[in-house]
This record gives structure tokens, sequence and C-alpha cells, in this order.
């Protein structure tokens, strides 16, 4: 399956505070009713603490989700 | 919904009927559309209106006498539309209809019996398809063109003879008509048809010709011109025209055939607000430009729309009705792709407007409900469209807020005072005060605070309202069954429904009966009411509304869309939690409305109203005033996380207050010392994230060490998802707590992980 980018999950210098990480981008699996796409998100490599910035939840994300439930 | 049930509903709006004029014109020419471009001065375009539908368009459309004119629901309001003279100014502008392309032809021929105006038409039509004619007459039109006041300049008809001839007419010299002789023409044609202005059918063994076919004795040979007007000629004409190609198809012949003659139209149109208008006189040489153009213009392009012109959500989606009906209708039978009438079924406001005012008393509600009951059902039902509405509704109805007693000291009730989660979010001083009151002169006053289920019922979740409402039913049993005291028009009526068996009353009419605070009485004001639309059919509810207002010296303004046709707020039938953009477009129109200062008496109502601009009272407000409170007619719309704090601080002031029991301990994630930016709270209102979702995202972050951090600036980032929806919080640290910046949510979830 292909990794999708999003300009809007940019999370420079932000890091994993219980790791001491720095957050790198890395494919996540996200899912919503029965849908599952493949998101490159910035994540710390140690926990895998994701992080979803504001402008994707609110942009990209929230349009799927409305796109998802009149699916 | 079954096909059947579609149809039903399509039937009772009446929006797509043809307009009065085109129905009782005899050809159902579009007047309408005709009327529309002669106002814009396109002639034309009007011109092409007129061709499309007329046979010999150039000679009809300047001898027609307008029959039509008798149905113009203008003539209530100055007088009919003109549509002969302009029809007349149309065809002297020399309008060119678009050039007919020959049909294919068919390999059938029809034979036609005489030229007036109902052999032309019928021989018109028949070419245009594609079908050989064979027209005998002495002279094809010469009727018309004998008449001495014809108003047929030189050429006109030749011009369309010509045209006839290039489309396959062939005009021969008249024959003698005799049984044998028709017979024999039947032999050599597929069909006949006579035209009897000009011939004789006497004797010919024809009988009466049928009057919805033309047809006669001898099958095939029709019968057309049995008319005087020019216009029922050519009806005629175009009638046995049709039967001609039924019967030579070997269609039936009287199938969908019963709107041919004119007929009166279905259409409603309410002329109450149209201007009256005289006709532009017609000067003897007829219209010119300027006088066609005005008299197009007086046409009030008729169409229904009634509803639409009064809710907003009906005119937002674009159309009517009908067409939602379908949309709906199709939306459900959706198997795989996208259900694209979602919103239009989640955005009706369920007030029932609409079948008020429609002539064929259409219900959008009853269609919404059942749509959302089925998208329930199927588990169709997208989530985010009612999921905050009923954790509220959880929430009104859980530990934290509901509240089930007798009056303190009493082992009975006689009254259960049911104040509604609406108004004890939005003013639960208001509640305390009205309590207070009540036991004052009705000592075994229980109360109950919860929700009436209104939500559930909303939002289409059959089985969630009737939990609600049998856990509701159980604990008025266990009170003795009490009088039910309603302070919201929703709740009564809820409440109502649910419980047959109990007297359920209005608060209104209870406090006039206990008496109104002395120190309100001779309040000196005039508003404007708002009528909740719970109360469109409950006109003593509305009676004692107002009874009580003035009991205590308000003068009560009506407005015009008030009683049973007053308008929802935009919370109805959870609208603005469904599509907020539109439920705020609502609140802001019905607010703009109303003149004046207003008062209502459903809070939910007022804190829309408010929210739409308006300064607006509840009639509690007036009641039970608070002058510490300030001005209360101007306060803002509590916000969410407010309105649950009312809620629980209500419960828990009555239990400290009245019954002298302790209150609950705080939870642990309400002991966290968090504070909000301004512009944090607004942004929490819009994306409905609530105070406390943001301290038990605070608080799990606490206990697990799980956060996220900016160097540079101190800032941390936590995540949590109690349910089914993941919050974000930006916060700093402050000393001993925490000050937010920022928080955002979303459904979607990192599979397998935290958020
Ligand atoms: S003027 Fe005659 S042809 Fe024109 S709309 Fe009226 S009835 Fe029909
Ligand atoms: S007002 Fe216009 S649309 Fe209505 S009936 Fe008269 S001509 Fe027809
Ligand atoms: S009021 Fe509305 S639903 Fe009723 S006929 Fe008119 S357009 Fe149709
Ligand atoms: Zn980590």
């Amino acid at each position: 399956m292909s990794v999708i980018r999003v300009p809007e999950a940019d999370a420079q210098g932000w890091s994993c505070d219980a790791c001491g990480e720095p957050l790198v981008p890395a494919p996540v699996d996200l899912e919503y009713l029965d849908s599952r796409f493949t998101v490159e998100l910035p994540r710390c490599a140690k926990c895998g603490f994701v992080l979803i910035p504001e402008a994707l939840a609110m942009g990209k994300m929230l349009e799927v989700e409305k796109l998802l439930e009149d699916k | 919904m079954e096909q059947a049930d579609l149809r039903k509903l399509e039937a009772q709006c009446v929006q797509e009927e043809p307009p009065f004029c085109t129905a009782a014109c005899p050809l159902h020419v579009d007047a309408r559309a005709f009327c529309s471009l002669m106002g814009q001065g396109d002639w034309d375009k009007a011109w092409a209106v007129l061709a499309r539908t007329l046979p010999l368009p150039g000679v009809l459309s300047r001898l027609c006498h307008g029959p039509c004119m008798e149905a113009c629901v203008r003539s209530a309001k100055g007088g009919a539309i003109n549509i002969p003279a302009l029809e007349r100014f149309c065809a002297e502008q020399g309008g060119r209809a678009a050039r007919t392309i020959p049909m294919p032809a068919k390999g059938k021929r029809v034979c036609v019996l005489g030229g007036g105006l109902a052999g032309l038409s019928a021989a018109w039509d028949l070419v245009r398809k594609g079908i050989r004619v064979v027209l005998h007459s002495e002279r094809p039109g010469l009727d018309l063109a004998r008449e001495g006041a014809s108003p047929l300049p030189a050429g006109v008809l030749d011009a369309e003879l010509e045209r006839m001839v290039r489309l396959g007419a062939d005009f021969q010299a008249p024959v003698a008509m005799t049984a044998e002789s028709l017979q024999a023409l039947l032999e050599e044609f597929d069909a006949v048809i006579v035209d009897c202005a000009e011939q004789d059918i006497e004797g010919l063994g024809l009988g009466e010709p049928d009057t919805m076919t033309l047809g006669t004795n001898m099958p095939g040979v029709f019968v057309a011109g049995q008319c005087d007007e020019h216009v029922f000629q050519a009806a005629s004409g175009r009638k046995a025209a049709l039967s001609a190609e039924r019967f030579m198809q070997g269609a039936s012949m009287v199938a969908g055939r019963e709107r041919e003659d004119p007929y009166p139209s279905k259409l409603f149109t309410n002329v109450d607000d149209v201007a009256e208008v005289a006709p532009e006189p017609v000067p003897e040489q007829g219209y010119d430009a300027q006088q066609a153009r005005a008299e197009g213009l007086r046409c009030i392009r008729c169409e229904c729309l009634e509803c639409v012109k009064h809710c907003e959500y009906l005119a937002r989606f674009g159309s009517y009705p009908k067409v939602y009906a379908r949309q709906i209708y199709n939306n459900q039978s959706i198997v795989m792709g996208t259900r694209q009438a979602n919103t239009l079924i989640n955005s009706c406001t369920m007030c029932g407007l609409c079948e008020e005012l429609c002539p064929g008393d259409f219900s959008m509600e009853d269609l919404c409900l059942q749509a959302r009951r089925e998208l329930v059902e199927q588990g169709n039902m997208p989530p985010s469209a009612h999921e905050f509405a009923l954790r509220d509704m959880h929430f009104a109805n859980g530990p934290d807020c509901a509240l089930a007693r007798h009056a303190p000291g009493e082992k009975t009730s006689t009254h259960l005072f049911f104040p509604g989660c609406q108004l004890t979010a939005s003013r639960p001083a208001a509640v305390r005060a009205a309590y207070d009151h009540l036991r004052a002169h009705i000592p075994a006053m229980g109360i109950m605070l919860r929700c009436c289920g209104a939500p559930a019922h909303w939002a289409g979740r059959t089985r969630e309202y009737e939990r609600s409402m049998d856990e509701l039913r159980s604990q008025w049993e266990s009170l003795g069954r009490p009088a039910i005291v309603c302070a919201c028009p929703t709740c009564q009526g809820m409440l109502q429904n649910a419980l047959p068996a109990a007297a359920v009353v209005d608060l209104w009419q209870v406090l006039q009966g206990a008496g109104v605070p002395e120190s309100v009485k001779g309040a000196d004001m005039e508003l404007t009411v708002h009528d909740p639309c719970t109360t469109r059919y409950e006109p003593e509810i509305r009676q004692q509304a107002r009874g009580l207002l003035q009991s205590v010296g308000v003068r009560v303004r009506e407005a015009d869309m008030s009683g049973n046709l007053t308008e929802c707020c935009g919370f109805g039938g959870l609208l603005a939690e469904a599509n907020p953009e539109l439920g705020a477009d609502v609140a802001k129109r019905r607010a703009d409305s109303l003149p004046g200062e207003l008062v209502t008496y459903c809070a939910m109502c007022r804190d829309m109203l408010a929210k739409g601009g308006a300064r607006i009272s509840h009639v509690l407000d007036i009641l039970f005033p608070d002058p510490s409170a300030g001005d209360l007619a101007a306060r803002p719309a509590p916000g969410y996380s407010r309105r649950r704090e009312n809620r629980a601080h209500l419960r828990e002031g009555l239990l400290t207050d009245l019954w002298r029991e302790p209150g609950d301990p705080p939870k642990p994630y309400e002991e966290l010392a968090v504070s909000f930016t301004e512009a944090c709270l607004a942004t929490m209102e819009q994306r409905r994230i609530l105070e406390s979702d943001v301290r038990k995202t605070l608080l799990r972050a606490r206990e697990t060490g799980r956060r996220l951090v900016y160097a540079q600036s101190g800032r941390y980032r936590a995540v949590f998802r109690p349910v089914a929806v993941t919050y974000w919080v930006e916060f700093e640290e402050t000393g001993d707590g925490y000050l937010v910046h920022n928080a955002w949510c979303h459904r979607m979830r990192v599979a397998g992980g935290a958020a």
C-alpha cells in the first residue's frame, strides 16, 4: 500500500518528552469506520508516540472523515 | 421508504405542476417561460418557446384569442397577463425558430382531408415526425386568409406551408368523400384525418368522434376541427395526429392522455403579497417593445415554494421537497458509493412549518425523521452528526446532573417540576428561583432534573429514546405519578407523548395560578414574542405564556410569523449539531426578522436567538430577575462546557441547600489547576471540545508522562481518546497548574495507538 505524505504533518522542533527522542517521519496506519490508510507522520522512533498536528486534524483529516461517514 | 411511498410524497408537492396559463392553454404553451423572456426583452428566445409548441407558429401566435387568460392568477391582482397580445408582438419581431431538421422518414403515410387549422396542424405535427402527409384541400388555410380582419400579414401562411412541403407534405386538390372513398384511402394510407371545418361528415357512418382520441366507427379514421376558435382547432388537429400515430404503432389509444385538453392545474401560488398592477393597454397597432416588456414583467411566474420561502434549510439545498424526497429515497438505496443526502436529512429542523404552509401537507419532518431512523438502523448514520448532542443528553441524565425527589420534608408529590435540561444549562438560577417560588405555593412540588429525550428522538435513535423514557417513567411512577409541570414546550410535547397517563401542564399556567412575585409586577415594557416551534399546535401553551407576561405588565407584540406559523430558532431537529453553519444562519434570520426586543418561553430558543444577535429574554428572566447577573436580555448564551457545569452545580446546590446532603467529592481531573487563553476557549467552543475533555487529557499526561515537548518554547502537547474522539491539548506548565493554549480533535485513529 502506498504511503500518503501530508505537508500539514510538519513537526519541526517537537520531541518525545519521555524518551527524549526527536519526532521523525514514519509510516503510520490510520483507521476510521471500515477504512485504513498509511500516512507518513511524525513519530517517536523509540516508543512510537505519533503526533497528529492541528492543521492535519482540522483540515484534510476532517474532510476524509466526513467523506468516509457518507460512504 | 418504498417506491410507492415516494410516489405518494411526490404527489403531495405541487411545485412541478404547470402554471395555470399553461394548463389552460389548449396547446399547453409554456407561457410562464414566454412571459419571463418577454419581460427581459429577449424576443428571439421568447419566440423559440412559442415555436417549440405551436403548430404553424407564425399563424397561431397571431390568431389565438387567449383562453389561457381565464386561468391566469394575475386576474386577482390587476388583470390577467395579455398573452395573446404578447405573442402577436413577438411574432412581429420576425423571430425565427431554430431550423427543424427533417426526421428520417418512417415509411408511414397519412391522408388529411381538409386544410383548415385542424388539418394543417395535424399535418404539421406529422411531417415533423417523419411521417409523409398527403393533404387534400382546395386551398390550404383559405379560411384564415379570407377573414376580413385577419391579423395575418401576407406571406406568413405561405411561408409555413412551404416549410411543411420541405418536410414532406404533399398538398393536393380536394377529393370527394364517401364511405367508400374513405375505405379506399384507408387501404392506400396508414391513417386518415378528416378536418370537418372543410368537410361534411354527415352520412359517412363515422358516428360521433370519441372525445379523448377523435377516433370514429371506422378504425384509422379520425375527425378533427369540430370547434370554432383557431387555437381549439389547432389542438384538435394535434390530437388527431397523435391518435393517428398511436394507431399506426399499434400503441394504446388512451394511455397517459388525461391532460391533453385544457385542465385545472394543481399548482398553488400565493398572491397575497403581490401588488396590484393593471394590464398594459393594447394600442390599435399592438404593443411596442416597451409595452411588451412591461406586460411580460407583470407575470409573476407562478410557482408554489410556500415552504421554501419561509425555511432557510429548504432554501439552502437549492430545491424543494419533491426533489428532496427523491434525493432521500436514492440516498437510502445506495449500497456502495457516497450517500449524497446525509446532510440534507440531518439538517431539517423538524419544526413542522412546511407542513403547515403546504397546500398538500408535505412534511419534511416526517420524511427526515424516517430517513434518520433508517440510517441509524442500517448503521449508516454519520457518527459525527449527533454524537455530541447524545453525549450531552447522557450527561444530563447521568449522576452529575439528574435528580428525582419529593420536595424537602415531603413524603409525596402532588406535582413534579420538570425544568428540562436546556433551561438548567442556560440559566440555573431561574430554575432555582422558580422552584423555591413554586414550593411556597404548592408544598408537595417534587423536582426532576433530566433530559426529556428529545435529542435521541430527533437523532432517529429510537432505542435510546425509549431507554431514556423508560427510566423517566419509572422515576415518575416511584414518585407517585404526580402532575408534571414543564418549563419547556419541547419537554412538554415529549412527555405528553410518552406518558399518556400523566397530567402534564405548562409552568406558565401554574405560575399564574400560584401568583407571580409581587416585586416584578408593573414591568412596563413591550416585547415581541417568539413562539417556540414546538408550540405550533399548542395554542394553549402559547396563550398561557402570553397571559403570564401580561400579568406582570408586559405588552406583548405579535410577529407576522408566529403562533402556528412560527419559525424555528435553528436548534430544532439538532440542526445546530449536524450543520452548525446553517444552524447559525437560521438563528440569525429568525432574530433579524422579529421586530424590537424579544421574549420567548424556551431556553434553547432564547440562547439560539441571542447567538443570532437578538436582545431576548426568557419568560423566567422577567419573573425571576437577578440584579447581580446584570442585563439578562443581553447575556450571551453559555458555551458547551458552561452548560454542563450549570447543570451539575444546580443539582449540587439543591442537594446541599434543600436536602442538606454533602456534594460529591470532586473528580481528580476537576482538581487540576487549569486556565485557558481566550482564543483557546473560542476555538474549543467551535470544535465542541469540553473543558472536561481537556482536563482529562492533562491528567492522563501527568499520570503516564507521555507528552511531546517543544524545547525552545517549553510548550507541551498531550493526547487522549476517551471514547470516539481523540483530543490534543497544547499547554505550558505554570507553577502548580496549566495554561492551555490550543486544543484540537479528530475521529480517525492511529491503528493500535493512543491517538
Ligand atoms: S395565447 Fe393562446 S396559444 Fe398562447 S398561451 Fe394563451 S391560449 Fe396558449
Ligand atoms: S401570472 Fe404568469 S405564470 Fe401565472 S398564470 Fe398568469 S401568465 Fe401564467
Ligand atoms: S409548500 Fe413546498 S412542499 Fe408544499 S407544494 Fe409548495 S413547494 Fe411543494
Ligand atoms: Zn517516545
